[in-house]
């Protein structure tokens, strides 16, 4: 499974990490994963560093979800896990499962998409967060009960200290994304996972939820995993951006170069087909521009999963799939990446 | 004549002894081979308007005149041949599809349900109408599971065109969907009116999206029509304190551009409470007294938009 030439020496990483003294937060190297049938996440590698937002961002069935999982081994018995994922200094891989049980919710927080299914209904919100800092923080239920009216309240849920007692039920999405987050920095966690954290919210919520996010981040000096297949929502929160495509890497940048000149055709072909409020595009006068196919095609296919939707693909594209590579000031898995023009990329449609 | 006009529209929920105004007192209309764009947060009661003029959940006031006729007191029998005429486009199109129907029968039951045509005929029909969603006639004996979602939403498209319909209404038809499967699908849907004449009814609540496919856009805030318009007067000029906000929520592609100030605090209230005075003006940044006191009608704006707002 793996490919020894995607394994990432240090010296590779995208600037800006290499003048740490510090080493990553959490790095990924080589990870793979598959379930019964399908080989979800192929030899990946990444790392974050400390304080950081790095985005996963792709479309369904990409792997990164599947890869938010792996890292905190929640994955269900019968999927085959293969790489390393130190997270300061801990194999996450390898560490018995009471270490782990004092990483996951206490320095690792996880938010998912939905938070109607990922709260118990039969329990209070507050019970559901104390919960975490009477086993992690030794904290007595009273002084949980305390500390959870204080978490409510920084994440601006009103009148705090009367919501404990209130079921998932009687709350709203947003108020219940809340008290989700409240969970996942409860116990003042270095890397907090965010996985879709606000696809099931209204845009109105969608820029306040993030921006709570945001600002715990830097108040609690967490690092941010976002995964999300929405690409305003990297360009706005993240400060790097991985970009999967049926499992893999196919480009790594930080967010301002990736959305000023995508290098990959997927990049450039998802950038392209994402409709922008200002970009003055109407029906009436321009067409979208697509990408062809869909993802199915990456199906068996022995080389760049992306070159049956490819329209630079070349002969050489379907023989081997291409190693994630340093390019500019960039990581990039295609071989006839070429920088477009001297100019900046502008993402306008197809005429 | 506008092939709909909808005036005064109402369409009322009973839960737990209180009456909810899901859609209170609506008018709009909907030209030939217009699209009307319907935006708004979940719980405004775009879903409902949708489904109230056709006719799938029942009315409890004013009229729908399609095509000149007011179908809102038809019922049974007498709805049949403007049910043909109204067809809609659903979210989730596996939820949507029946799963133990092949492509073929699915689109073969609408055929039969409307007596239209005899075995030739209707083969006809459904190769012609799966050729114009883009998909392959071997789809035709295949069943919707096997379907990606970008697929799936072609048959969805595909069983509202057998009937060749006028209207359209299009429920959130993309938001499900990849960026990458929504351009292939909005191409087709823009594809489709052009060649067949097609109106929209287009819900949703992705201002991109809105943005970029409607003529004319209404602005739905708890039941109510808060402000509506030109797509360009809309977007360029937008007057209600709640359409400004839905668009400055979109978040900006721009890197640089970081972080838009929150705009609007709290959620959407519950239908079955709604404010008095001005039912956003629990939300809104602007509002004084008279907001609690006095409804603001709908008024038209010499910039050309109708807006429900006293200090618009």
């Amino acid at each position: 499974m793996t490919a020894p030439n995607s394994a990432m020496p240090p010296s590779t990483r995208t600037p800006g990490s290499i003048l740490r003294s510090q080493g990553p937060l959490l790095d990924v190297r080589n990870l793979s994963v598959a379930f019964p049938g399908h080989l979800a996440v192929r030899d990946i590698s990444f790392h974050i560093d400390h304080g950081e937002t790095l985005a996963l961002v792709g479309e369904s069935g990409c792997g990164k979800s599947a890869t938010s999982f792996a890292l905190m081994r929640l994955l269900p018995r019968g999927t085959a896990v293969a790489g390393e994922v130190n997270f300061n200094g801990i194999d996450l891989f390898r560490t018995d499962a009471r270490a782990l049980r004092n990483i996951r919710g206490k320095r690792i927080g996880l938010i998912l998409q939905e938070p109607m299914t990922s709260l118990n209904p039969v329990r209070t919100i507050g019970d559901q967060i104390a919960e975490g800092l009477v086993r992690h923080e030794k904290l007595t239920w009273t002084q949980a009960r305390t500390r959870t009216a204080e978490l409510l309240d920084l994440v601006r849920i009103p009148d705090a200290a009367r919501r404990y007692d209130d079921y998932p039920h009687n709350m709203s999405g947003g108020m219940r994304q809340r008290v989700m987050i409240a969970m996942a920095v409860s116990c003042n966690p270095q890397l907090v996972i965010a996985d879709e954290p606000t696809t099931a919210l209204d845009v109105t919520l969608q820029s306040e939820v993030l921006e709570l996010l945001d600002s715990l981040r830097r108040q609690l000096q967490m690092a941010l995993l976002l995964i999300t297949h929405d690409l305003g929502v990297v360009a706005q929160w993240a400060d790097r951006v991985a970009v999967m495509y049926a499992g893999r890497i196919v480009e790594q940048a930080a967010a301002h170069d990736l959305f000023e000149r995508p290098v990959h055709p997927y990049s450039q072909g998802l950038m392209r087909a994402t409709l922008r409020l200002d970009d003055g595009t109407h029906y009436s006068n321009a067409r979208l521009s697509e990408i062809p196919g869909s993802v199915a095609s990456a199906a068996g296919e022995q080389g760049c999963a992306f070159a049956p939707r490819c329209s630079q693909a070349t002969e050489a594209c379907y023989h081997a799939p291409p190693a994630l590579v340093p390019f500019r000031d960039r990581l990039v898995a295609c071989r006839v990446a070429v920088e477009p023009s001297e100019e900046p990329f502008r993402a306008v449609v197809g005429r | 004549m506008q092939l709909l006009d909808v005036e005064n529209l109402q369409t009322s929920y009973h839960s737990h002894g209180r009456i909810l105004r899901a859609v209170d007192d609506v008018s709009f209309t909907v030209g030939k081979g217009e699209t009307v764009g319907l935006v708004g947060e979940s719980g405004c009661g775009k879903s409902t308007l949708g489904k109230t003029i056709l006719r799938l959940v029942p009315s409890s006031a004013g009229q729908i005149r399609f095509s000149g006729a007011d179908i809102a007191p038809l019922s049974g029998k007498a709805l049949i041949p403007y049910r043909r005429r109204m067809q809609m486009i659903f979210q989730d199109p596996f939820g949507s599809l029946n799963p133990r129907q092949t492509v073929r029968t699915l689109l073969d039951t609408a055929l039969k349900v409307h007596r239209l045509g005899d075995v030739t005929e209707r083969t006809r029909r459904i190769n012609e109408t799966i050729d114009r969603v883009g998909l392959p006639r071997t789809a035709l004996s295949r069943y919707p599971h096997e379907f990606s979602g970008g697929q799936r939403q072609r048959i969805g498209i595909a069983r509202a065109l057998i009937l060749e319909p006028e209207l359209i209404v299009c429920d959130e038809p993309v938001s499900a969907l990849d960026v990458s499967i929504q351009a292939q699908i909005l191409n087709l849907l823009v594809d489709l009116k052009r060649d067949l004449g097609l109106s929209y009814l287009f819900i949703s609540h992705d201002m991109s999206v809105v943005r970029y496919f409607t003529d004319r856009v209404l602005v739905m805030y708890l039941g109510r029509i808060v402000e509506s318009g030109s797509y360009e007067t809309l977007w360029s000029n937008p007057r209600h304190p709640y359409t400004r906000a839905l668009i400055d929520a979109v978040p900006s592609y721009d890197a640089q551009k970081k972080r838009t100030a929150v705009v609007l605090k709290g959620d959407l209230p519950s239908a079955s409470q709604v404010p008095s005075g001005c039912r956003f003006r629990l939300r809104c940044r602007f509002a004084q007294e008279r907001c609690s006191d006095e409804e603001p009608a709908l008024r038209r704006m010499p910039s050309g938009q109708s807006v429900a707002c006293h200090f618009a």
